[in-house]
């Protein structure tokens, strides 16, 4: 990130697929505001959804009384996207880019999150300790249009 | 709060049309997956899914065409889409679903090119 004042928003919400549309309003907003178009906005919003759908059912376990931090930290050039649970983590190594004839032939949709996320983003790493603090961090560059 | 999803089903020249509406994330696809699989259980394999009036799909509901298309095409069906507004068509193409599926602007064309190639075979 730049040296360029920072802008930081937090959204925690309990841990439901019944919030996602939430969380997706909150990354719209905060993408629009940090400069972001709208065919840009939704590749935000299903990077995110992707993210905390994975909290929610793997993680979690679909437990609804536990939480799901998303925080957006955007300045002129980056918008910075974490998603932070305390739930199980787990090694995102073995999940392996397939396309989606494989992903049929072989019957499953599992994984289909984690590679649009990389697809959709800049940037996609995670930070896993297992029972205490698990952050998946996405980045995208802010381009600049010229007028 | 209005309903984020709602699903409306009809039927044209012996093609079944599911037509979705509102967005289609992991708290919804289940029903739409139902939906499906009830078409299927009762032997109706040729099936369009009008999306004209979708808003939003993530995985979860990619995964349901996903999860489907094998079987119909097994008993000579197949599952075609239409009327992708851009916003959510790109959502397909990023992922490539036009290497899978066929997907066409509108209803009378899909059901044409049912006639054409009632089962996509690539």
């Amino acid at each position: 990130m730049s040296t360029a004042i920072e802008s930081t928003f937090t959204l925690g919400v309990p841990s439901s697929t019944r919030n996602l549309a939430l969380i997706r309003d909150f990354v719209s907003q905060v993408g629009s505001q940090a400069g972001f178009d709208e065919s840009e906005l939704i590749k935000l919003e299903l990077a995110v959804d992707e993210a905390c759908t994975n909290v929610i059912k793997h993680a979690y376990g679909y437990d609804t009384t536990r939480e799901v931090t998303i925080r957006a930290i955007f300045d002129d050039e980056e918008l910075r996207l974490q998603i932070v649970d305390n739930g199980l983590g787990f090694d995102p190594e073995i999940v392996k880019a397939e396309d989606i004839k494989q992903l049929i032939s072989e019957g499953k949709t599992g994984g289909l999150g984690m590679q649009l996320m990389k697809l959709l983003m800049d940037e996609v790493h995670y930070e896993i300790s297992p029972g205490q603090k698990n952050e998946l961090i996405m980045t995208k560059k802010i381009i600049k249009k010229l007028v | 709060m209005p309903n984020p999803f709602t699903i409306h089903r009809s039927c044209q020249e012996g093609i079944v049309i599911v037509s979705v509406e509102g967005y289609l994330d992991a708290h919804t696809a289940p029903k739409f997956e139902e939906t499906i699989q009830l078409e299927i259980d009762q032997g109706h394999v040729r099936i369009i899914v009008d999306c004209e009036k979708l808003t939003y799909i993530s995985s979860a509901g990619l995964g349901v065409f996903m999860g489907f298309i094998e079987e119909v095409r097994e008993k000579d069906g197949d599952i075609k889409i239409c009327g992708l507004e851009p916003k959510v068509k790109q959502i397909f193409d990023i992922l490539h679903f036009e290497t899978i599926y066929d997907i066409l602007s509108d209803i009378p064309s899909t059901i044409l090119r049912f006639a054409e190639v009632p089962v996509r075979k690539d």
